[in-house]
């Protein structure tokens, strides 16, 4: 179906009283996503576009059973919102904050790590389940329900790469930005993983770029674990090498993160990789087409959808 | 963010690492000035650029007498230095560092910077100093030794013991290894640096463990918490276009092509600049003007991508999400017709209202070569270089 958002998704916004935090909260709310509270300390007992604000996560999960959290509090305030929601036990956190010091995501990384919280983001455009619910700041209309997982370190280049899926009729399971940082709450791998182990997931799409090594560590992960075709492209081909490409983890440094290199590990982990962006959407049709997959876009007969999956356990 | 070497080894000395006795000199008189100050009878005269390998490009001279200071302070102040760094331009040398000279007995390698992979800050030390670390790692990683930092209990004693001990010290030489590995990897926590790098570190027949050489990157990120960082910044080494892009809080990289883009978010720019080398151009530069792409930012956006004048035509590639193409389309048209824009331009809104947007740049009576899909951008780009 989805994985990490859907209908049961109950939300809770920190820095809901802030002009982004306001403006996405209503926008996630139009397209569906049960919000149930706000978080802005100081501000608890109000109600904010007609929702309960709370001062403290703890308070929110108490009063409403929320299950998730999305933030949007200034930089220097991000790491302390997400160790809340961490310490509050959600299941899932998406910061979409960007510019948090490396320094205070170290930290929250380990305190992570030792929780049984999962983190999107930081410096990411948020998790979207198309027909269902969005947790953050993605155009909900450019999104189509369907069968092809989405993970990707950018923004725009994400929609530019779901617009061309859902023009062609490609639907999405869910679409997942894992943010530009160079130290991020869910890596390549991790998404890999949920959309693997998903049964409605049938192919995937995975939009790195320039600057660490979570690509070809995904790669690894495919071509150990992943029988579903997966369609890659790496943006900053052309990017300098030392300079950072607007998102503070694009960059090559020491000769190392570069395209062209994760391009070629991806393609020995038998991952399709896009040389052009214009194509990424062409080039998942192609590959689905080639594997069967599309007829399961269609609406729902569970005998197209087994033949499918069968081609897709056989077919080559 | 990056600073100089001078700047660096007066960090360190705050945090007790030491380093040979030295001073910045902006003139040919404030070097004899600092040499004299720190007397002895042999001095290393280092021009002060933000790249790597100036010892090749004649940027850094042991003097052996006052004279000698004088002769290489004339000869470099002013100079354009050229390493591999740097590029076939250069940079003109306008700080120098005079130091006492140091009896080197053994040139090591230190470094600390983020493993992205582990999260995790990584330390690094190895025999092989003075020579690039890239090539050591790629030809002879074994010879690297490696301590990651876990952040909740930091640099501990037990693996500076083990970097000291793995580099063969002992004595006085172990003793002061392990101070200065310390140290410095304080000095990089609490300066929020993305990078710490002596190469050499050297040690002394007397047992003294010193920083030769010292470069620091910090995170842009974590600079507000430290202005006397901040301070360090010299515009000199920037690129003027990109200061003057700093200004309007444009992302903006210049390159060397003859394509010039505009984009709103930084993965979408690289896969613009990427789409026009596949078109067969050159990406002038990276430029993102952020999701709103208002008309004040394209405007600002046009007049410094028009500033270079390598650039022959300009991409615009913006991909409305909850902003809506429509008014982006109006920003562009303002913007063109303020900054009077001669180069063929090429647009491709996306997204929402992309249909009404295209409407507006075509009924605006400006030469707009307006593009529906990032492929059709690309081919219009192709035939703009052509002609």
């Amino acid at each position: 179906m989805s994985v990490l958002v859907d209908k049961k998704t109950k939300l809770v916004v920190q820095g809901i009283t802030g002009s982004e935090g306001s403006f996405h909260t209503q926008q996630m709310v139009e397209y569906g996503t049960n919000v149930v509270a706000g978080v802005t300390p100081g501000k608890g007992g109000m109600m904010h576009q007609d929702i309960p604000v709370f001062n403290t996560v703890a308070d929110a999960v108490k009063e409403t059973g929320a299950n998730a959290s999305v933030i949007f509090v200034p930089a220097g305030f991000a790491a302390d919102a997400i160790l809340e929601s961490i310490d509050a036990g959600l299941p899932l956190i998406v910061c979409i904050t960007e510019g948090i010091p490396t320094r205070d995501m170290m930290r929250v990384k380990t305190a992570l790590d030792a929780s049984n919280s999962r983190l999107i983001g930081p410096n990411c455009p948020g998790v979207i389940s198309p027909g269902k619910a969005k947790i953050g700041i993605m155009p909900g209309f450019i999104h189509k329900k369907g069968n092809v997982g989405v993970i990707s370190r950018s923004g725009t280049l994400t929609y530019e790469a779901v617009y061309q899926l859902t023009q062609l009729g490609i639907g999405q399971s869910t679409c997942i930005g894992i943010g530009g940082d160079p130290i991020v709450g869910t890596q390549f791998i991790d998404a890999m993983q949920l959309f693997n182990e998903d049964k409605d997931t049938d192919a995937m799409v995975m939009i790195g770029e320039i600057g660490g090594t979570a690509e070809e560590e995904a790669a690894e992960y495919v071509k150990k674990n992943v029988k579903k075709p997966v369609i890659g492209f790496i943006a900053g081909r052309t990017a300098p090498p030392g300079r950072r490409m607007g998102h503070a983890g694009a960059i090559i440094a020491g000769g190392k993160g570069t395209a062209t290199e994760k391009m070629e590990v991806m393609k020995k982990a038998r991952i399709t990789v896009v040389e052009n962006p214009a194509l990424i959407g062409e080039t998942v049709k192609k590959v689905m087409q080639r594997r069967g997959l599309l007829k399961k876009a269609a609406p729902k007969k569970k005998a197209a959808a087994k033949s499918a999956a069968t081609t897709r356990r056989t077919g080559k | 963010m990056k600073i100089h070497e001078y700047q660096a080894k007066d960090i360190l000395r705050k945090y007790k690492v030491p380093v040979p006795e030295g001073g910045v000199a902006f003139s040919i008189e404030e070097a004899v000035e600092v040499a004299q100050r720190i007397g002895g009878s042999v001095w290393v005269v280092k021009a002060q650029i933000h790249a790597g390998g100036r010892g090749k490009g004649g940027g850094v001279k042991i003097a052996k007498s006052i004279e000698d200071v004088e002769l290489y302070a004339r000869e470099m102040i002013g100079m354009r230095l050229v390493t591999h760094q740097t590029g076939p331009e250069g940079r003109i040398v306008k700080r120098l560092l005079i130091e006492q000279g140091i009896n080197i007995a053994k040139e090591l390698y230190f470094g600390i910077t983020l493993d992205r992979a582990t999260s995790q800050n990584v330390v690094m030390a190895s025999t092989e100093g003075g020579v690039e670390i890239e090539q050591v790692a790629a030809d002879t990683p074994e010879l690297i030794l490696k301590e990651f930092v876990d952040p909740r209990t930091g640099f501990q004693g037990y693996q500076a013991r083990k970097l000291a001990f793995g580099l063969g010290l002992t004595g006085a030489q172990f003793k002061n290894a392990v101070k200065f590995f310390t140290a410095l990897y304080t000095a990089y926590e609490e300066t929020d640096a993305s990078l710490a790098e002596i190469n050499p570190l050297v040690v002394t027949e007397e047992g003294e463990v010193l920083a030769l050489d010292a470069k620091m990157n910090f995170d842009d990120n974590a600079l507000y918490r430290h202005p006397e960082i901040l301070e360090m910044r010299d515009l000199d080494e920037e690129e003027p276009l990109e200061i003057e892009a700093s200004k309007y809080n444009l992302n903006y990289i210049k390159l060397d092509g003859n394509v010039g883009c505009m984009v709103n978010g930084a993965g979408l720019a690289m896969s613009t600049m990427d789409i026009i080398k596949l078109a067969g151009g050159e990406p002038a530069n990276f430029l993102d003007v952020g999701g709103g792409a208002s008309s004040e930012t394209v405007e600002n956006g046009f007049r410094i991508i028009l500033s270079d004048e390598n650039v022959k035509a300009v991409l615009i590639n913006i991909f409305g999400g909850i902003v809506r193409c429509d008014r982006v389309a109006t920003g562009v048209v303002q913007a063109a017709r303020n900054v009077q824009v001669d180069l063929p331009v090429v647009v491709r809104l996306a997204g929402t209202n992309a249909e009404e947007a295209g409407v507006i740049l075509r009924e605006s009576g400006l030469k707009f070569l307006v593009a529906d899909t990032l492929e059709d951008a690309a081919k219009k780009v192709t035939e703009t270089i052509v002609f």
